[in-house]
């Protein structure tokens, strides 16, 4: 179903003079749906993000938001946007800023005033609304753009980074937040850095580098994907390695303590694996399964040259 | 109308960074020092004048001389005050959480252009009011056709507020200041050596002067201002000195002036609307 889609882009593209910032983004997310899209610096998360919300405008391709073309004005009356750099007008207090941006919004002053105690309260900053944005520290600020993204019930949030200034009260805060958007059917496309964050929060995650999607996948494909264990016997003997073999990849034993890591196909092959083991006569100290982290496919795919 | 809440944003802003408030302290205190010399000029005069027309020449003198001082600061604030306001914004990013609401994004050029326009015309009159006021209380003269020659300062002010806010969608913030000016120098060198070629019949000189009114009609503007100030009785321009305007701009050159204003303003829409932020 078309309409089930919130973002829809065709090979979209930024050229800025020679350089390419994001190449052909083709991708589509649906509502109900948190979108991780994840890269390292530089990878052209930011740029795509701002062509959707029309910052800045797409060299090539095309896109839908909403089922509606790029700037869409209703659509985006249903968009909300923090920006990577949250910087905001300083001299506001803060509900004046809320109240500014919901008027921005369209909103009408019933709507205002009931929509900004409670975002205040949301982020955490029922007690600072008299507090002009000048005195917020920089976690504060991206509280109250946080609380500015949500003001008209958006159907779709893009979030760059919300979490770049936050202490883990905060981080748990913006986690909760996007949980709770999910639940109600709105969709969130989230630039992260926090790969165990995103982990914790995505349905689907992009990753992209050099201005190239190289793989998007579903969280719950990665669980059920390849399994990644590690075991510890008294003795590791040349046999035992060998017989490995047969249970999975990657068979290698560490240097130093003398465990032994593999990689299984599925979970299903670890209780044949430990039977192997101890009928070959070999103690068994340890066997520890673990999927991959998000953090160890991302540089898989996205390469160890992650200049964080 | 989003027009309006920016306009409401910038007027606030002027607020609460404090810049109305100085701009009005600072602008009493300019009227007072003004008065003080009005007032012991005047009292020098009286002892040696006794015409009505001689006092009443002396006072379009005194008078003139301020209101060339309020355009210079008038026009002046006007840069000062927008140069750095969309320009800035879009440096900081604070831009960004603005045009992305459902607005067009030249409703925010509009309206920043409109609470600016406000602003200065309001300091203009404050200024203006401040000069006749003190002028009439302490000589009794009131300068009969001043309205379209400070409708002419007013045209001038947003002009230059103008160039400043289209400079800003495209300029950084330092480069507009400086193009701002520039323009302004310009225009004020231009009339400078236009009166000088009128003065030793010098068609080239005029001519330069010419050009420079059309890059930048504001000091033309303020001619014609004057224009209206000096009585038609004055035979000798040359008697209200460095304030007089030897060669009146025609009409034509106010409409250009409109015309002037309203192009750039359309460019400054136009220019914001498309550029990446
Ligand atoms: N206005 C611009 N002019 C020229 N190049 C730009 C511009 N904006 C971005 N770029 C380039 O485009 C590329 C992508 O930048 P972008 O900001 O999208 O990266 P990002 O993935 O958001 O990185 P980060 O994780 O550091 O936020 C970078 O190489 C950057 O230098
Ligand atoms: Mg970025």
């Amino acid at each position: 179903m078309i309409s089930d889609l919130v973002i829809d882009t065709r090979g979209l593209r930024k050229e800025f003079g020679p350089k390419v910032a994001v190449a052909d983004l083709t991708l589509d997310v649906r509502a109900g749906e948190v979108f991780g899209f994840l890269g390292p610096n530089g990878a052209g998360k930011t740029t795509s993000v701002k062509m959707l919300l029309g910052l800045t405008a797409p060299t090539a391709g095309t896109a839908a938001l909403l089922g509606r073309p790029l700037g869409d004005r209703p659509a985006r009356a249903k968009i909300g946007y923090l920006p990577e750099h949250f910087r905001f007008h300083e001299w506001l207090r803060a509900d004046e800023f809320l109240n500014l941006h919901g008027e921005l919004y369209g909103m009408d002053r019933v709507a205002r005033g009931a929509a900004v105690p409670r975002l205040l309260e949301l982020v955490g900053l029922a007690d600072r609304a008299a507090t002009k944005l000048g005195a917020f520290s920089k976690g504060m600020l991206q509280r109250i753009g946080l609380a500015q993204a949500l003001l008209n019930d958006p159907a779709l949030v893009f979030l760059d980074e919300p979490t770049s200034g936050l202490d883990p009260i905060g981080r748990r805060l913006v986690r909760d937040i996007i949980d709770d958007l999910r639940q109600r059917g709105m969709a969130v496309f989230l630039n992260s850095h926090f790969l165990s964050e995103v982990e914790k929060t995505c349905d689907r995650v992009a990753f992209i580098r050099g201005g190239r999607i190289l793989q998007i996948s579903s969280l719950k494909e990665f669980e059920e994907e390849a399994l990644q264990v590690v075991v510890r016997v008294g003795q590791p003997t040349p046999e035992l390695l060998a017989g490995l073999e047969r249970f999975g990849r990657n068979v290698a034993l560490q240097p130093g303590d003398g465990r032994i890591s593999l990689t299984l196909a599925d979970e299903t092959q670890l209780p044949a694996l430990a039977h192997w083991v101890v009928q070959n006569g070999h103690s068994l100290y340890e066997l520890t399964p673990t999927h991959l982290s998000l953090e160890d496919r991302f540089l898989q795919v996205v390469g160890e040259e992650l200049d964080e | 109308m989003a027009v309006f809440v920016i306009a409401r944003l910038t007027f606030r802003e002027a607020q609460r960074r404090r810049l109305l408030w100085v701009a009005l302290f600072m602008g009493a205190a300019f009227l007072l020092v003004f008065g003080i010399a009005f007032h012991f000029i005047q009292r020098d005069i009286e002892s040696q004048l006794n015409q009505p027309e001689q006092l009443a020449f002396v006072s379009i003198l005194l008078l003139t001389a301020g209101l060339y001082a309020v355009n210079m600061l008038v026009n002046v604030v006007a840069v000062l005050v927008s140069v750095t306001t969309i320009s800035g914004e879009v440096e900081s990013h604070t831009i960004d959480a603005i045009v992305t609401k459902p607005i067009p994004r030249w409703q925010v050029v509009i309206g920043k252009w409109l609470g600016y326009a406000v602003l200065v015309l309001l300091y203009l009159a404050f200024l203006v009011g401040g000069l006749m006021l003190i002028v009439y209380l302490r000589s009794g003269f009131y300068m009969n056709n001043i309205g379209r020659g400070v409708l002419m300062m007013a045209l001038a002010a947003l002009l230059v507020l103008t160039v400043s806010i289209a400079g800003g969608t495209r300029l950084s913030t330092i480069a507009n200041g400086v193009m701002t000016f520039m323009l302004f120098g310009l225009a004020f060198l231009g009339g400078l050596v236009e009166q000088v070629g009128a003065l030793i019949r010098n068609t080239a000189a005029v001519n330069v002067g010419i050009v420079s009114s059309l890059i930048m009609p504001a000091d033309a503007l303020w001619k014609k201002a004057v224009a209206y100030f000096q009585p038609t009785t004055i035979s000798n321009p040359f008697e209200l000195g460095p304030f007089a305007a030897i060669t009146e701009p025609s009409t034509l050159m106010v409409v250009y002036a409109v015309v002037y204003l309203v192009a750039l303003l359309l460019f400054a829409l136009r220019s914001f609307s498309r550029r990446d932020l």
